[in-house]
């Protein structure tokens, strides 16, 4: 998996409510048995017209926001389904942080496994960040996971909570599914009582 | 001992390991699998020279892009990429050794159906898939919900999921529901209250008379959307109703280990003085049939009210709901009774059981939809299907005009060819009304099964109580 230490780039600003995963990758996008290349399908539907011409006012279509590494978003992002094609597209445009007041739980988690950061920051901080971010490209944001703050192009600065493991594995890389394996020990031991205890299971 | 909760009996019994800062390995009883989300986790295990831990408990269907017409056999009905994933799906069950029901299979049908109808789905069981509708099997009193495609890579190799805990809620439903109204209703109503992030960091447990009162299929319609409410996951306590579901099922324990599991099963249940994060409460009296009328499964009212304004709402949601507004092409001011439709779909995860047909083929009995409506129930499995066929209900809904198909997701997410046209609006049963979930431009309006069978008659939305 990539890491995520320390990140300065341009935030594009997204001040909806409730972005979910349809709209981030669209079903007709998760035919595909490989992880990559979903990128250039980011926000599908609101990106293309019928026609597949970019949409020119989309945010990601602005010329300022082409290399967009962050972005900056309403309350509840990545809510619906569980499609880890959502972080995977994402991933794949450029973009490894998202910043917002909250999120769906399961694309929490799918951020994660695939080196991007979500931050979850109050509604004034967003308030601050989305307008910071509609300066286009000439301001930068700094990221820093170590540190755990968001510094905007004014140089002002906001502290976010992450999970201590969940950072830990970001910064470095890790592979849950080796971290886990270490511990097979415990799954045999519990897999062991379980099939005396719950014979049916 | 401290007084617990349903899921935290649940959670201690499946924590397989536990690190000082309450990161958990919890052991995965019951791991489904379909074709959509599973490819790149087999894939990792092929990469990495891993294998399934648990294929015993672990079971696979295709069900999103499978087509629904009867002519699927036919593999020029698939697109292409559709075929890839239904035939990577066939080699790594059986490269894997895993439980497999493919197209073919009687048996074959949506994952979240057909895992309860086989046994597979039983009571304290932890329950995962790579789909966000896994809440459903939480009806039974199991802890299940949807994981990433990374996850299920996890679950597959180590048969567990590193977790944190949630906290708790408890939505209770009181007192009876009125005629007309059902647990669809009942489920979205919540999410009205709740809103769509309402339940972000929380697992629900629904109780309260009106639960009770459910069939076991109308637990599963409303634990099926606690993930729209935000949840990881939505769970009912055993009963009665629950035990005589499963009894007899295929993979449901037989004998001995049958009166073993229900010794432990009846002491699941939370404490009478467990401690609640959360509590909501809604009385069952005061639930109305209701219907979506935006692009979030938040955006709930009842059928006898009007389109909403934008300015009727605060914060972000004003902006998010005159998008809502502009996409479903809808006024403010209209009552919901008014607006027209084109197309009724019957089905989903959500409400493609039997008793959601039984439900619509009542309201439809002896009727037949309106003129120029595009109507079609598509059952949740084979074996729901061949049940309406023995109780006469498909003959009632290809009477009535309806188009009667092959198990499968089919409209919910419009993977497979069945999809709505840019601006097309439908009265659906699935769960979801996100802009361009059912067809690029298509407007949803969600609503339980006895409600979309009024609106195929009407060509609107309707009031279900005025056909009863």
């Amino acid at each position: 998996m990539n890491k995520f230490d320390k990140l300065t780039g341009i935030a594009a600003p997204m001040p909806l409510i409730n972005i979910d995963t349809d709209m981030i990758i669209p079903k007709q996008f998760l035919k595909t048995i490989k992880r990559s290349g979903l990128g250039v399908n980011l926000f599908d539907e609101m990106r293309y017209d019928d026609d597949r011409n970019e949409i020119p006012d989309f945010v990601l279509n602005k010329p300022q926001y082409r290399e967009a590494q962050i972005i900056v978003a309403g309350d509840n992002f990545g809510c619906g389904s569980s499609r880890e094609h959502a972080p995977w597209a994402i991933a794949d445009f450029g973009i490894t942080c998202v910043i917002a007041p909250s999120y769906a739980d399961i694309f929490y988690n799918n951020c994660f496994k695939n080196g991007i950061l979500p931050i979850a920051l109050p509604q004034e901080q967003i308030d601050v960040l989305m307008k910071d971010a509609e300066k286009g490209a000439n301001a930068r944001m700094t990221i820093d996971l170590e540190a755990q703050t968001v510094t905007t192009s004014d140089g002002e600065v906001f502290n976010f909570e992450v999970d201590a493991f969940k950072k830990h594995c970001l910064m470095n890389g890790l592979d849950d599914i080796g971290l886990t394996m270490e511990k097979v020990a415990s799954i045999d031991t519990f897999e062991a009582a379980a099939a005396q205890s719950r014979p049916w299971v | 001992m401290s007084p617990k909760t349903l899921y935290d009996k649940i959670w201690d019994a499946h924590l397989a390991h536990e690190a000082d800062d309450g990161t958990s390995l919890l052991y995965i009883d019951r791991h489904l699998v379909h074709e959509v989300t599973s490819p790149q986790a087999f894939e990792g295990l092929r990469m990495t020279g891993r294998t399934v831990r648990a294929p015993d408990k672990t079971i696979a269907v295709p069900d999103h892009n499978v087509p629904t017409t009867l002519d699927r056999a036919n593999a020029a009905t698939m697109t292409e990429d559709s075929r890839i994933q239904v035939e990577a799906l066939d080699k790594n069950a059986k490269d894997f050794g895993i439980h497999y029901y493919p197209v073919s299979d009687v048996r074959q049908g949506i994952v979240h159906i057909v895992g309860p109808e086989q046994g597979w789905t039983l009571p304290g069981m932890t329950v995962v898939c790579g789909d966000s509708h896994t809440a459903t099997h939480g009806a039974f009193g199991a802890l299940a919900h949807g994981i990433g495609t990374s996850e299920v890579e996890h679950v597959l190799a180590t048969q567990t999921l590193i977790q944190k805990k949630s906290k708790n809620m408890k939505v209770e439903i009181t007192g009876k529901l009125a005629p007309g109204v059902t647990a669809k209703d009942i489920t979205l109503s919540v999410i009205g209250v709740t809103g769509t992030a309402g339940g972000t960091g929380y697992v629900i447990e629904y109780c309260g008379e009106a639960i009770r009162d459910l069939s076991m299929e109308g637990r599963m319609t409303v634990c099926n959307m606690a993930i729209e409410g935000g949840a990881r996951a939505g769970l009912i306590a055993p009963d009665e109703k629950t035990y005589e579901y499963c009894m007899g099922r295929p993979h449901a324990p037989k004998g001995a280990q049958w009166e073993a599991a229900m010794e432990w099963w009846k002491t699941l249940y939370s404490d009478d003085d467990a401690a609640w994060d959360k509590v909501i409460t809604l009385k069952g009296e005061d639930i109305a049939p209701v219907v979506t009328w935006g692009t979030s499964p938040e955006d709930v009212l009842p059928i006898t009210a009007n389109v909403p304004a934008a300015s009727d709402f605060t914060g972000g949601k004003i902006g998010a709901a005159q998008r809502s507004l502009d996409y479903m092409g809808l006024t403010a001011g209209t009552p919901l009774s008014e607006v027209e439709i084109d197309t009724v779909f019957i089905g989903s995860c959500t409400n493609g059981r039997i008793e959601d047909l039984r439900a619509a083929a009542a309201i439809l009995k002896g009727k037949k939809k309106k003129d120029g409506i595009r109507a079609m129930v598509v059952p949740g499995s084979g074996l729901v299907r061949a049940q309406a066929e023995e109780e006469g209900l498909a003959d009632i809904f290809i009477d009535a005009g309806f188009e009667w198909r092959l198990a499968g997701c089919s409209m919910c997410l419009a993977m497979n060819p069945d999809q709505l046209a840019p601006g097309e609006r439908c009265a659906a049963t699935s769960n979801r009304n996100f802009e361009g979930r059912q067809g690029r431009g298509g407007r949803t309006h969600l609503m339980s099964p006895a409600m979309a069978a009024a609106a195929a008659i009407t060509g609107k939305l309707t009031d279900v109580r005025e056909m009863m």
